[in-house]
């Protein structure tokens, strides 16, 4: 019997595709995409994509030790001079003088054209854990995971203010339209969830006058936008437009979703058009995120003593509410997790500002350390703390006690888990806190390692964008893997 | 199965095993392997330069050097290329290992081959004035109804293939009506269209549609997208900014089909132009467009540095499709773009008058000055109709007074009409002057004394040993140059649209193709440089570029031309076989089929269930938005108002762009951030925007009132209601399985809201917009859902 032409057309997209899920077509896959690999700026809409889940071809280029990553993102610019980095020198200095050997020729921030005088560290500095890391008496918790944690004192970054720091941070260059860190990860490694996006950020409230952030924070840039962060909220709808309309059960909306799917089908029938296959299963994802979006949101029933260890009263927006999602994103696949907490940009009063934001951070950021390894995530989810810069060991006087201004040369982080070597501090600033100066780690050399942990070669997760092979480490100085801090 | 395998092994021979041309063409087959795997040691970077060898010219390619000689016109094997790329030694192979790159056999048997016929150079294609080819001579000449369709056809002739059949008209018709003003065509227009069998009923459609002064508002959004139009700052805060008498502007003078040379200089020197009018001070907006900051603590000079760069990206992707930003910290890597060009370009703009701005507040809106306050030109335009309207009705009005003085007994007939005119008048009198009473400001440019402007070594913009450098266009690519003054932005912006400028024109028709083909016929619109696409169809492009050139710069001439041709009316169904062929179309032997913009899917949905406001211009559109979606930004803290009356429904294109934020249905659809040039928007296919069309305000109220009219409007029983409902969202008949579906959900929907009109009620109070009081709400709740599944629908938002 001889098929008709319209059946016949039928097998072959679906033998086609049969063969394309089963991996064996991904010779003619990459193909259709163009024959010099995977060219975000050049995909046509009609090249079929790979699905959500899966890697680019040849990912990971080596054994991974991370599988996914959390990052607390402490915008505004936490000061290292408060936090991680003792400089007994500048306690000595107090008062007196900035040395202009320092800061001659040196972008300032808002202290241009203002005396330069020092201000000591506002907190004692104590060791602890059996590594007896140094760490400051303003973050007790922080303190208990000592031994958890490698602290990098040698961090620096190029942007002074906060927009284009934060663009320095997430994309490895102030230029707009870059993609965001999140993205580059998920667009490589895929994501381990169909029920929820591969890469989900969460902002906090509390604290003082909150940093600005703008959502190309977590763009996808030239990459295609299904890579892009989506913000969940902890207040409101948790994702937009996740709930069914008022009067609209979910049976209801499942039925509409069929309805769609049949018409949608008898219409492929006839222009047999594989975007018509893709929206089928995007509709099923949507359906499936309505109910497992609100599943991850409601923490009912995480036992009591999670809840203390968190400090979490419930959907509150706070950061330790945010934690706690975060591991339980984490938990349910999700490649790349960012936290913002905004209230670090303290240009005066320093002290109470930093007791404020250490109050609602310490703790819930060092229980999900403990949490993580309870469970024994720990050992394949990196977890990142640290802002967008550092601060001034320089005085700055707005508000009624004394503040810093920003400060890209020179300050701290901390990572955990997921192949981290705990217990380690590595790198230093000068005596004043001023220059990074001993193994220095640019923001590039933390995206190199955290894309080493992941499995990915920083130097060949490479797209073509405007004629260039861009990456999130960029061209301007080869990155290195900071192998010290790796177990 | 067997074609699969057939597919997947022709498809392992195109990697390696494609033939080699017999007479190789330096553009299309040698330059893009040097360009990706030799200019970045041997090509236009002079910093980056290795054995001052360079692949982009001729001269140094042929010099003799001490080993011998890397090209030898004729002779292969005496050539340096081929024995360092087959050399065997790691020390001397090329290119070097630790580039990663490599050349392939194929590769080699191209280099062999051109060399050894000549090894003759060309110039890049974008890089040299286009010049008009004669349009070739095709085999299947009734197919061609022009120099278009000879160039299409003589491709596909050559690939031994041919077009695809013309489309079905109402695919046509809504192909059309997607393009040229983004809204479905109504049922009436298709039935007009179905009945016209006069042999320019298609052209008759395009010539009504170009007149539209919708056609503007379509287009405008490809140059919104362009020139990164936004109503915030865009930077730290992102407050508002004054913007959108620009966008206004736009639109006017695209629905004026302004010549394209006059909108350049008017958007890049209108301040400048001998008795500039406030047009074009408004349109001069353009340079005020870009990201900035008055964030505490800025750094004014590396502020100014960001804004020159992002002034040079821009112009030079939006006139010149060229990358001329990558040039800022060193000579671009690919093309013939010095450091020192990028700082030349840069010094174009520095008599902008716009440091006040780091001083501005923190408000909503802050200000950007210079400013200036004005009528939208769209208002003015309308005000201007307005008082046609009004002096013709007066003329009536006078008639019949004279009619009714002349006859002893006034005619009670005569004196009704002139009261009712009078009436009328009024009434377009009080809106003419409302419309010139509602000014909005917005920034312009105004020049004042240059800032001096030096090439920043590595873009440091803490480097002040830089050499100064004057207005100039880049040097290879010979502006004309000015004598003994220094060079403006509107010699700038007159360079650009010279005659023989090699790029301009190019670029745009290339972009216009892109719109009506889904794809340019060079594919990388943003970089036409060498590391951009080499043109499928060169002749044609350089045809389409001195037509647009000759024409007057006569955009809506070439827009005419390329939708009126046979290659755009082909069907856009993919055969297994042409898939095979031709996965990405770029031979053209169908048309393309895409998703349509983010903003033409809010469009479309607001026109199908009538909600659709489309007055033209005005302030920004502000339809709902989830609550708190604004949280995140500060200085001042924001909270989002949705419009609280009929401007909730205007069109998209009206939207207010909050840079940091974008609306998240726009986002959904992949709409810009415009926070740089964008010339080609993704079409993703996301659960994202499976979840905006199915539970976005906007989407349930424009359902619920599309269930209204398909029970107002539709018919008394389901089966007219349904495929009432199905022409008018698809301009076509459903077919019995279609409707078949849409029947069986009603039935269900009606079964659950019967059982819970509590329920319908709560679905159809969603919206401003009040239900209609004569309509069971449990009938219109369950039709409802009906419209929530044909908006949600493939075919809905898709243009075929």
């Amino acid at each position: 019997m001889r098929p008709d032409p319209q059946q016949r057309l039928q097998q072959t997209r679906r033998s086609f595709l049969g063969r394309a899920s089963l991996g064996l077509g991904s010779v003619a896959l990459s193909s259709l995409v163009g024959s010099s690999g995977p060219r975000a700026a050049d995909a046509v809409g009609e090249a079929r994509p790979r699905g959500p889940m899966q890697a680019l071809p040849g990912l990971p280029h080596h054994a991974s030790r991370a599988k996914r990553v959390i990052f607390l993102c402490m915008a505004g610019g936490p000061s290292h001079l408060e936090t991680f980095d003792h400089k007994p020198k500048l306690a000595e200095l107090d008062g007196k003088p900035m040395p202009e050997s320092y800061t001659k020729g040196q972008p300032i921030a808002q202290l241009q054209g203002a005396q330069l005088r020092c201000l000591g560290p506002q907190f004692e500095f104590r060791r602890h854990g059996k590594s007896g890391q140094m760490i400051s008496d303003i973050l007790p918790r922080t303190a208990e995971i000592a031994d958890e944690i490698a602290i990098i004192r040698s961090l620096h970054t190029d942007q002074i203010n906060h927009d284009p720091a934060h663009t320095v941070m997430n994309t490895g260059t102030s230029i707009s339209g870059r993609p965001s860190m999140g993205a580059w990860v998920t667009y490589g490694l895929g994501s381990e969830t169909e029920e929820l996006p591969g890469f989900v950020v969460l902002t906090s409230i509390g604290g003082r006058n909150p940093q600005p952030i703008a959502s190309r924070q977590w763009g996808s840039g030239f990459l295609p936008s299904r890579y892009q962060g989506v913000e969940f909220y902890s207040t409101g709808d948790p994702v937009h437009y996740v709930h069914n309309p008022p009067g609209v059960t979910r049976s209801q909306q499942r039925q509409l979703v069929d309805t769609v799917k049949r018409l949608n089908g008898i219409r492929n029938e006839s222009v047999v058009n594989p975007e018509i296959d893709s929206r089928i299963a995007q509709y099923e994802m949507a359906f499936r995120m309505q109910a497992s979006v609100p599943e991850l949101m409601d923490i009912s029933r995480e036992p009591q003593k999670i809840l203390d260890l968190y400090g979490a009263r419930g959907p509150d927006g706070s950061f330790a509410y945010n934690c706690l999602l975060a591991r339980r994103l984490a938990e349910r696949g999700v490649r790349f997790i960012q936290l913002y907490h905004r209230g670090w940009d303290h240009h005066g009063d320093l002290v109470p500002y930093m007791k404020t934001c250490c109050s609602l951070c310490d703790g819930p950021g060092a229980a999900l350390v403990k949490d993580l390894k309870e469970r024994g995530m720990l050992d394949d989810t990196l977890v990142i703390w640290g802002g967008e810069f550092g601060r001034t060991p320089m005085f700055q006087g707005k508000g009624k006690k004394p503040g810093r201004d920003h400060h890209m040369r020179g300050f701290s982080m901390w990572l955990a888990g997921g192949g981290i070597k705990g217990g380690t501090t590595y790198g230093a600033t000068d005596d004043l806190g001023y220059f990074a100066e001993k193994n220095r780690v640019h923001v590039r050399d933390l995206h190199a390692t955290m894309l080493h942990l992941l499995g990915i070669d920083h130097s060949k997760l490479e797209v073509r964008y405007q004629g260039l092979d861009m990456s999130l480490t960029g061209v301007v100085e080869e990155p290195r893997v900071i192998s010290d801090v790796l177990v | 199965m067997y074609a699969v395998l057939v597919a997947v092994a022709s498809k392992a021979r195109a990697e390696d095993g494609v033939p080699v041309p017999a007479k190789i063409e330096f553009n299309r087959d040698v330059r893009p392997i040097l360009s990706d795997k030799c200019f970045a040691c041997h090509g236009p970077d002079r910093n980056a330069r290795k054995a001052r060898l360079r692949f982009d010219e001729e001269a140094s390619a042929r010099r003799e050097r001490k080993r011998g000689t890397v090209i030898v016109p004729g002779d292969a094997d005496r050539s340096l290329l081929i024995a360092r790329i087959l050399e065997e030694d790691v020390d001397e192979i090329m290119p070097p290992p630790d580039t990663g790159k490599e050349i392939s056999a194929r590769e080699v048997a191209i280099f062999r081959r051109w060399i050894e016929q000549g090894a003759e150079f060309q110039a890049h294609w974008s890089f040299v004035p286009p010049q008009r080819p004669d349009p070739p001579v095709v085999k299947d000449a009734g197919w061609a109804r022009g120099a278009i369709d000879r160039f299409v056809l003589a491709k596909l002739e050559g690939a031994g293939t041919s077009p695809s059949r013309e489309a079905r008209r109402t695919t046509l018709l809504r192909r059309v009506h997607f393009d040229l003003v983004g809204l479905p065509p109504r049922p009436e227009d298709v039935d007009a269209f179905l009945g016209d069998d006069r042999p320019d009923a298609f052209e008759r459609v395009v010539d009504r549609l170009l007149a539209s002064p919708h056609h503007g508002e379509r287009l405008a959004l490809h140059w919104l997208d362009l020139v990164r139009y936004a109503d915030t700052v865009g930077y730290h805060g992102d407050q508002g900014h004054n913007a959108s008498p620009y966008r206004d502007w736009v639109i006017r003078a695209l629905n004026d089909n302004m010549r394209f040379d006059e909108f350049t200089v008017a958007q890049l020197a209108g301040d400048l132009v001998p008795g500039s009018t406030e047009d074009q001070k408004i349109a001069s907006a353009y340079n005020r467009l870009l990201q900035t900051t008055h964030e505490g603590g800025a750094q004014i000079a590396e502020y100014m540095a960001k804004y020159a760069a992002d002034r040079v990206r821009n112009l030079s992707g939006v006139w010149m499709g060229a990358t001329v930003g990558c040039a800022e910290c060193h000579d671009h890597k690919y093309d013939p773009y010095t450091q020192r060009d990028f700082y030349r370009l840069a010094a174009f703009f520095a008599d902008i008058d716009e440091v006040k701005m780091f001083r501005a507040s923190n408000s909503d809106p802050t200000r950007r000055e210079p400013e200036i306050e004005v009528v939208s030109p769209l208002d003015r335009a309308r005000a201007a109709r307005l008082g046609e309207r009004i002096e013709q009705l007066r003329s009536r009005i006078d008639t019949l007074s004279v009619t009714t003085s002349s006859v002893s007994a006034a005619s009670p007939d005569a004196k009704d009409r002139a009261g009712k005119l009078e009436k009328d008048v009024a009434e377009l009198e009080k809106e003419r002057v409302r419309l010139l009473a509602t000014r909005r400001r917005v920034m312009i440019t105004k020049a004042t004394k240059p800032r001096v402007v030096r090439v920043l070594r590595r873009g440091d913009f803490l480097d002040d040993e830089g050499e100064i450098v004057d207005p100039g266009t880049p040097e290879f690519l010979r502006g004309r140059g000015v004598e003994g003054r220094r060079a403006t932005r509107l010699d700038l912006a007159r360079w650009l649209t010279s005659k023989d400028h090699p790029q301009t024109a190019r670029i745009f028709v290339n972009r216009l193709w892109n719109q009506y083909f889904g794809v340019g016929l060079s594919k990388v619109l943003a970089d036409t440089g060498s590391r951009g696409g080499w043109p499928t169809h060169p002749a044609l492009l350089d045809w389409l570029a001195v037509e647009f050139v000759e024409s007057g710069w006569n955009v809506r001439h070439m827009i005419r031309l390329i939708v009126t041709s046979s290659a755009y009316r082909q069907s856009s169904i993919a055969t297994p076989e042409l898939t095979e062929l031709d996965p990405e179309n770029r031979l053209l032997a169908r048309q393309s089929r895409f998703r349509l913009a983010a903003e033409i899917v809010r469009d479309n949905a607001l026109a199908i269930s009538g909600l659709l406001d489309d007055r033209l211009g005005g302030g920004t559109a502000r339809p709902y938005q989830p609550a708190g979606y604004y949280a995140n930004l500060n200085f001042p803290r924001r909270s989002y108002k949705h419009d609280g009356d009929r401007n909730q429904y205007r069109r998209g294109v009206y939207m207010h762009v909050q840079r940091q934020f974008l609306h998240p249905m726009l986002r959904a659809f992949d709409a810009p951030s415009r926070e740089e040039c964008t010339a080609r928007r993704p079409a993703s296919n996301t659960p994202s925007a499976a979840l905006t069309l199915l539970n976005d305000p906007s989407a349930i109220e424009a359902a619920r009132v599309f269930a209204e009219r398909i029970l107002l409007e539709g018919g008394v029983d389901t089966a007219s209601r349904t495929r009432w409902a199905w022409r008018v969202a698809l301009s076509r008949d459903a077919a019995e399985t279609e409707a078949g579906a849409l029947e069986a959900l009603l039935l269900s929907e009606l079964q659950v809201f019967r059982a819970d009109p509590d329920a319908a009620g709560r679905l159809l109070s969603v919206g401003l917009s009040k239900p209609a009081a004569s309509l069971d709400p449990v009938e219109v709740a369950s039709w409802t859902s009906v419209a929530r599944a044909i908006l949600n629908l493939s075919e809905t938002i898709t243009r075929n």
